[in-house]
């Protein structure tokens, strides 16, 4: 299992440097724009010798080869360089704001997982019940409906009857958990419903495919309680598409909490990207890109190492 | 299709044969076959053309333009005059939605066309040839979906300011790895079909191999997932216009209607809030709907998987 769980974890290297290296062309060689350009431009000052004078601190000087080795060298030291506005690290408000993106996003995801499976198992055991009709047609409208609508209607409608609107000012979670809570609830089930839909489906076919197996027939044969059949034989065996799926979700969980970070003003990664894309502020555009991607790529890890456990064949192979 | 006609006569096979239908005919038996058999997706499929028709015909369905502003009818609920109502520039919203479909359809379906476009050809390719072309593409595609595909479009549409045909290109570009390993994995089965052997063994070239055996057999393939892209697509557009990266005002667009500006008159003309984000959800609905129906219908097999 070990050797598995290293393996998987050398594979996810390469995609990580091609992650850097996408990053990088996209906001140095597809953006037209120069930032440190924009900068002077914006500030109404025309200065070129600063402006070299700044492009040589900041290292974006030189062929484009060797302004990505200097970028990713310094970001393997931890150093994500410094937003052009605030002048302060991006490594320092990454600190401040990843854990918020971060208890939205899982939160999210967990919500999605704890009630797409037992409903999903539930509709396939009561196949073409009511119960049935009822969550497959849920499930392909929590899909189709846009989380970012619900929460418009949420907010125009709250402010109509209830007279009630997001609060404005962030309550850190360590600081005043309840207070926090109070707050990103609403985030977190509004982002948690979309992937729902695509689970609940997918949870439905997988039981209803591995219901009709021969060991399950014996499982029942044998006299097991029909709750140790389907955690323990049903469940189980289904459990590889379902993990998959589940990992296919993340990158539209992230995207959702750039969506609802700016809705509910939540002060997260997502924010600082929205707000960096306005001014091109480059090393923050650079780190919040590489920060949602490498999400992902540790989300495909995860993914991956727990194929190894679900299925013994998979880590022998 | 070519596999219909290599197939053994049904006469042959001791069956009644079937009266075989072309043309107009043939294709409104198979929509009257497909409505017994998928009504749900049949009702998606008849929604969407009503939705493309009013996109399409938008400016001789409503006498007001988009842009028009009336301002002794502002914030007015809906009304003989303005079916949907006005916003808070008195401007007619069922106009607005019109157009807002039009445009935003408009970006999606380009968008998709291109994505599959690029999702087919490289599938072909790779899937055709196998070999180091194949495990090349393979480690691209996989390097490619494990992008955060919505975060990269903010970023590149948020520098390179929004116009219709930035979107389409870029929204296509960065949807089409996703569709590359469901078509390749059809084109690697049909590969080994004996009718692909055949072809070869008569001396057909590659490309006359890929073009007039395989593209025809994996192309309902690609029509399915086109379909399931198209209601992903349409809500990443929306995404998109919501925050501010859509198409330009005073163009309307569905997602951008949610938010900026109207947010803050939603509250005294909630319609404003309700007809976009409508619209949105049933286009959506539709295309899955209608695409698991062609799913079921073009290949029982793939019941399931995405």
């Amino acid at each position: 299992m070990a050797k598995y769980v290293a393996q998987r974890l050398l594979l996810s290297i390469p995609t990580l440097i091609g992650l850097t290296l996408v990053v990088f062309f996209v906001l140095r060689v597809v953006i037209p724009i120069d930032a440190v350009d924009l900068k002077f431009a914006s500030a109404g000052v025309s200065d070129p010798e600063k402006a070299k004078e700044l492009r040589e601190e900041l290292g974006i000087t030189g062929p484009l080869a060797v302004q990505y080795l200097r970028w990713a060298g310094r970001l393997v030291s931890g150093d994500f360089g410094k937003s052009f506005y605030t002048g302060r690290t991006v490594a320092e408000e990454l600190i401040l704001r990843v854990p918020t993106s971060l208890e939205v996003g899982l939160g999210a995801l967990l919500i999605t997982i704890v009630i797409a499976i037992p409903v999903g198992i539930l509709s396939a055991v009561k196949q073409d019940s009511f119960a049935d009709y009822i969550s497959r047609g849920g499930a392909i409208l929590f899909y189709a409906i846009p989380g970012f609508w619900i929460a418009t209607l949420i907010l125009v409608f709250s402010s109509l009857w209830f007279n009630w609107a997001p609060p404005t000012e962030y309550h850190d979670l360590w600081v005043d958990p309840w207070a926090n809570l109070k707050q990103v609830a609403l985030p977190i089930v509004l982002l948690g419903l979309s992937p729902i839909g695509t689970l609940i489906r997918l949870v439905r076919t997988q039981v209803l495919e591995i219901i009709r197996q021969d060991y399950v027939r014996t499982a029942r044969a044998k006299g097991l309680p029909s709750r140790t059949v389907y955690t323990r034989h049903v469940l189980r065996n289904s459990l590889l598409p379902i993990v998959t799926v589940i990992g296919l979700q993340v990158p539209n969980l992230v995207a959702g909490t750039v969506i609802f970070e700016q809705v509910f003003v939540l002060p997260g990664v997502g924010r600082y990207l929205l707000d960096a894309v306005q001014r091109l502020d480059l090393f923050v555009l650079m780190a919040t890109n590489l920060f949602f991607g490498t999400l992902i790529v540790m989300a495909n890890l995860a993914v991956d190492v727990s194929y190894g456990f679900i299925d013994p064949r998979v880590r022998l192979n | 299709m070519a596999s219909e006609s290599n197939a053994p006569s049904a006469a042959a096979l001791g069956y009644a044969p079937r009266v075989q239908r072309t043309g107009a005919t043939g294709a409104l038996f198979g929509l009257g076959r497909f409505a017994r058999r998928k009504p749900l997706g049949f009702a998606g499929l008849v929604f969407l053309a009503v939705i493309g028709f009013g996109a399409v015909f938008a400016p001789l369905l409503t006498s007001y333009g988009y842009a028009d502003t009336d301002f002794t009818a502002r914030l007015n609920g809906p009304s003989a005059a303005h079916y949907f109502g006005t916003d808070n520039l008195g401007r007619d919203l069922f106009s607005r939605v019109l157009y807002g479909a039009r445009v935003s359809l408009g970006i999606s379906f380009a968008a998709v066309l291109l994505a599959k476009v690029i999702a087919t050809t490289v599938a072909l390719f790779t899937g055709y040839y196998g070999g180091w072309i194949d495990k090349v593409g393979q480690r691209f595609v996989d390097l490619a979906i494990a992008l955060p595909r919505l975060i990269i479009l903010i970023t590149l549409i948020g520098l390179m300011g929004p116009s219709v045909s930035t979107m389409i290109i870029l929204v296509g570009l960065t949807n089409a790895p996703s569709s590359v390993r469901l078509i390749r994995s059809a084109v690697v089965s049909v590969r080994e079909e004996p009718y692909i052997e055949a072809a070869r063994a008569l001396g057909a070239t590659d490309r006359r191999i890929i073009l007039q055996h395989l593209l025809p057999n994996i192309f309902h393939i690609v029509m399915f997932s086109a379909t399931v892209t198209l209601g992903a697509v349409i809500l990443i557009v929306a995404s998109l216009g919501f925050l501010g990266y859509g198409v330009p005002p005073p163009q309307p667009d569905l997602g951008a209607m949610l938010s900026g500006t109207g947010l803050t008159y939603m509250r005294q003309n909630p319609w404003m809030a309700v007809w976009p984000g409508t619209v949105i959800t049933l286009v959506v609905f539709a295309f899955n709907v209608l695409g698991d129906a062609l799913r079921d219908v073009l290949d029982p097999r793939l019941r399931g998987s995405r």
